[in-house]
């Protein structure tokens, strides 16, 4: 049934529809709307008041607590519109109709009445009311609450995992053909489908023959039917991709990114890696976990790493250091206190251990205990995340070898680990050896320090940590 | 008491290759099922998951479940205008936001909830209520407890024992409420205390209520025992076989999707960013090298997130270029503690390296930042 209505601007009377419709008359009002005048002939959709419905127990008044929509958006029967609360019930409304929002009669917070308008919906003259055979069924799963999986009408059989799989492809289960029992659809059907929509290549299937769904006409594949061939050749086709750009605001962590990359970009970075030989580290480490575990502490490779940075640190002061803002000054910072870079469900956070030219091995895993859980709890204080002197950024333990770590302001050094590999090195007498290999990329301020300063700090660093009793003669 | 593991279940449904439809469409009228779980997300997942998937028409379902420490806030609460934000996440309790109306509640094993899933249209709160009551006086007569016309269940009159909530959707309803067995009544009265002031929101407040433990009016009872009394009493109100099935709110292949649910209501944006618009008008008394400051602070709060932000701080106590960027930055972030840390750090690595500056900044962000 099709309604036609043309709207004046100038007067507040309008020309009533000529054709009856087959609607409920009850949700049915002719709005008494003012409308530019169009010189096109558009035929614009019927205007339907879509009442609060009963609630039941008897309420009649509810307090609108949220909108899902906004005027102007389109909406589909069964999708949620909002939610409204009485008396410590909470209430999802949904559509009723498909068809655009044009006009929310309540705002948050005030309260609506059973049987009055809520909302006001056009519906698409074209497409009439939507029927309630529409197969509504494993629609992608969205964010909203409004998920449905209910099938009206058509029953298509799959169990919930083949439904899981067509959820998950956004595959609408009435496009696939079954060849199960009862035109069930399996799992390879769904796989089958998938495959002719991005002309994936499949193995030929020792099944029977596939039945391809019916779609729109295309080159037929030579792939899976073809038994003779044992690779398929791929066909390209035009991939139907559902997929939406999506634009979010800049906030919190990412914006924190932002301002202290930005910053760092003043800074000339200069570069300097080398290879690490931890085979005798990885063997003390093993001895000295489970000490540290009878104490408590969980014994991982940064405190050895931090200690012996702390004690390079000692002889080329100039990387503990800061330059000010005009470039005029070097403040030489007394404390060691080393950062750790963590990365967190949000994003990277990095905490600092203080004074690591007074702590221990021990005392530094302590500190890295507790800034650890207390950085995956979300919940490190101001203090330690300031105050920081010097980075160290382990990104080894997610992989890597070489990098090209970012100075935090005000630091004028940072250093990236890598992972630890077993490979192959050659001994003293020549002999080829299982040695376990640590990459270090660091990057310096190439204001203030310069290449031969990193590279003997890096030789040293690395010194400790190749022979760790060498650390003891130097440990304070 | 006959416990039906869901292993059997599923075992036996292999064998009729149907497992979802054998598990879920029992001949009878009414399901009994219990949650193997603790952990609140989950159950409340399993609670969206039989709202959204099941077909209730014919067939009624209860849902037992427990939960390790947590705190509960209705859907259009705020959660801190509710309880005390920095006490949970000291306690590591949980906060979660329930998808029905209502109050918060606080949540431990020695509480148990009961979920009573229906068709919309045979939502019927006080029914289940009675039949709470019943189940309660037929295991323990003496218990002198009666449902009130807001729905709470009272213990000698005065002492609630039970709330409720109830969520209505299109074709499904549910109604839940919680009963006290033998909860943490000190944790309770001290999570439930919020310490904010200057909060002004539309959000539906909590009415707080003297409570009791039934632990404590009987101390024989457990909470095994009141599970399975009304259980008995809801097999024999629907006519069915007194069996409570055992639910694992992980197994995936029985209740597809309930993974991204559970997840889901475990993100800021639910527990948080679904808070209704509020506002914070407060006064940060901060000590400063032997004075007082008194700087006024007024934000606007909209899902969970600061869209206005005024300190009135005495002039020059900040450099203003300082100051602007530290309004910029928290308009828009998130009103959370670990965000505005991250932010408000970061903001110090930028500005000179002066010791008096930073002790500014930190008292002052310390101050806003105790305010979530």
């Amino acid at each position: 049934v099709c309604i036609h209505r043309v709207r004046s601007c100038s007067s507040i009377r309008f020309i009533k529809s000529k054709y009856v419709c087959v609607f409920d008359k009850s949700a049915l009002k002719f709005s008494h709307q003012q409308r530019l005048f169009r010189t096109s002939a558009v035929s614009c959709g019927q205007i339907v008041q879509f009442k609060l419905s009963d609630i039941g127990e008897g309420i009649t008044e509810v307090t609108v607590k949220e909108w899902y929509v906004k005027e102007g958006d389109s909406v589909s029967q069964f999708d949620s519109i909002c939610e409204v609360q009485s008396d410590k019930a909470s209430v999802t409304i949904t559509s009723r109709y498909d068809g655009i929002i044009r006009k929310l009669h309540y705002s948050i917070d005030d309260i609506a009445f059973v049987g009055k308008p809520l909302v006001d919906i056009e519906i698409d003259a074209s497409k009439g009311v939507a029927s309630e055979e529409d197969v509504v069924e494993t629609p992608p799963m969205s964010h909203e609450e409004h998920t449905h999986q209910e099938i009206k009408g058509h029953k298509t059989l799959a169990t919930p995992a083949v439904r899981r799989l067509a959820m998950e492809n956004n595959i609408k289960l009435s496009e696939v053909v079954g060849t199960g029992k009862d035109n069930r659809i399996l799992k390879e059907d769904i796989l089958n489908y998938l495959a002719k929509q991005t002309g994936a290549i499949l193995p030929p299937s020792p099944k029977a023959e596939i039945v391809p769904p019916q779609r729109r006409a295309e080159a037929v594949p030579a792939a899976p039917k073809d038994k003779a061939r044992k690779i398929p050749v791929p066909v390209s086709r035009p991939i139907a991709f559902a997929g939406k750009d999506k634009t979010e605001p800049v906030t919190g962590f990412q914006k924190a990114m932002v301002k202290t990359m930005s910053a760092a970009l003043k800074i000339p970075h200069f570069g300097y890696s080398d290879e690490v030989d931890l085979t005798q580290l990885v063997q003390l480490r093993e001895e000295l976990k489970p000490l540290a575990e009878m104490r408590g502490v969980k014994l991982s490779f940064m405190p050895f790493f931090m200690k012996a940075a702390s004690l390079g640190l000692l002889q080329y002061p100039i990387l503990n250091s800061s330059l000010d803002e005009n470039c005029q000054n070097v403040t030489y910072k007394a404390s060691h206190n080393i950062g750790v870079a963590m990365d967190t469900g949000q994003g990277l956070i990095v905490p600092n251990v203080k004074n690591v030219q007074v702590c221990s091995v021990f005392d530094i895993a302590v500190e890295l205990n507790r800034l650890q859980s207390l950085g995956s709890a979300g919940q490190l204080g101001t203090s330690d995340l300031t105050g920081g002197t010097f980075t160290l950024s382990n990104i080894g333990t997610i992989g890597g070898t070489y990098a090209k770590p970012v100075i935090l302001p005000p630091e004028v050094a940072i250093g990236a680990l890598g992972k630890i590999q077993v490979l192959p090195r050659f001994n003293s007498k020549g002999e080829v050896f299982k040695a376990q290999i640590m990459n270090v990329s660091w990057s310096a301020d190439h204001r203030i320090i310069d290449g031969a300063t990193m590279a003997r700090f890096s030789n040293l660093w690395k010194s400790y940590l190749e022979n760790p009793a060498s650390m003891l003669l130097d440990l304070k | 008491m006959v416990l039906q593991s869901v292993k059997n279940c599923l075992w036996m449904s292999c064998v009729l290759r149907t497992p979802k439809a054998y598990f879920w469409s029992t001949a009878s009228g009414g399901l009994i099922i219990q949650s193997v779980s603790n952990d609140v997300y989950q159950n409340l997942a399993v609670e969206d998951w039989i709202h959204d998937h099941m077909d209730l028409e014919k067939q009624q379902v209860l849902f037992l479940w427990r939960n390790s420490p947590a705190v509960v806030i209705g859907r259009h609460q705020n959660p801190w205008q509710e309880c005390n934000l920095r006490l949970l996440r000291q306690k590591n309790i949980k906060l979660a936001r329930r998808r029905s109306g209502g109050g918060t509640v606080y949540h431990d094993l020695g509480n148990i909830n009961l979920t009573f899933f229906t068709s919309r249209k045979k939502y019927e709160r006080m029914e289940n209520l009675k039949l709470v009551v019943k189940a309660l006086k037929a295991l323990r007569p003496q218990l002198d407890v009666r449902v009130t016309d807001r729905y709470d269940i009272l213990l000698d009159r005065q002492y609630k024992i039970s709330g409720t909530a109830a969520k209505l959707g299109r074709t499904n309803a549910y109604h839940h409420c919680t009963l006290l067995c033998n909860a943490d009544k000190c944790v309770l009265s001290s999570v439930l205390k919020s310490p904010s002031k200057g909060l002004k929101s539309n959000a539906t407040p909590s009415v707080p209520a003297l409570v009791k433990n039934l632990f404590e009016e009987d101390p024989s009872l457990t909470s095994e025992m009141l599970l399975d009394a009304i259980a008995k009493e809801y097999a024999v109100q629907h006519q069915i076989d007194h069996h409570i099935t055992l639910i694992n709110p992980t197994d995936e292949t029985l209740l597809p999707g309930i993974s991204d649910k559970t997840k889901e209501l475990q993100t800021w944006e639910w527990v948080y960013g679904k808070t209704p618009k509020f506002s914070i008008s407060t006064c940060l008394n901060m000590v400063y090298k032997d004075s007082v400051l008194d700087v006024k602070v007024n934000m606007d709060v909209k899902h969970g997130r600061i869209e206005v932000c005024n300190i009135d701080l005495p002039e020059q106590w900040l450099p203003p270029g300082l100051y602007s960027e530290l309004v910029k930055s928290l308009t828009g972030s998130k009103f959370c503690p670990n965000e505005t840390t991250t932010l408000v750090t970061t903001l110090l690595r930028l500005c000179p390296q002066d010791d008096e500056l930073h002790s500014r900044w930190s008292l002052l962000c310390e101050n806003m930042i105790r305010l979530m």
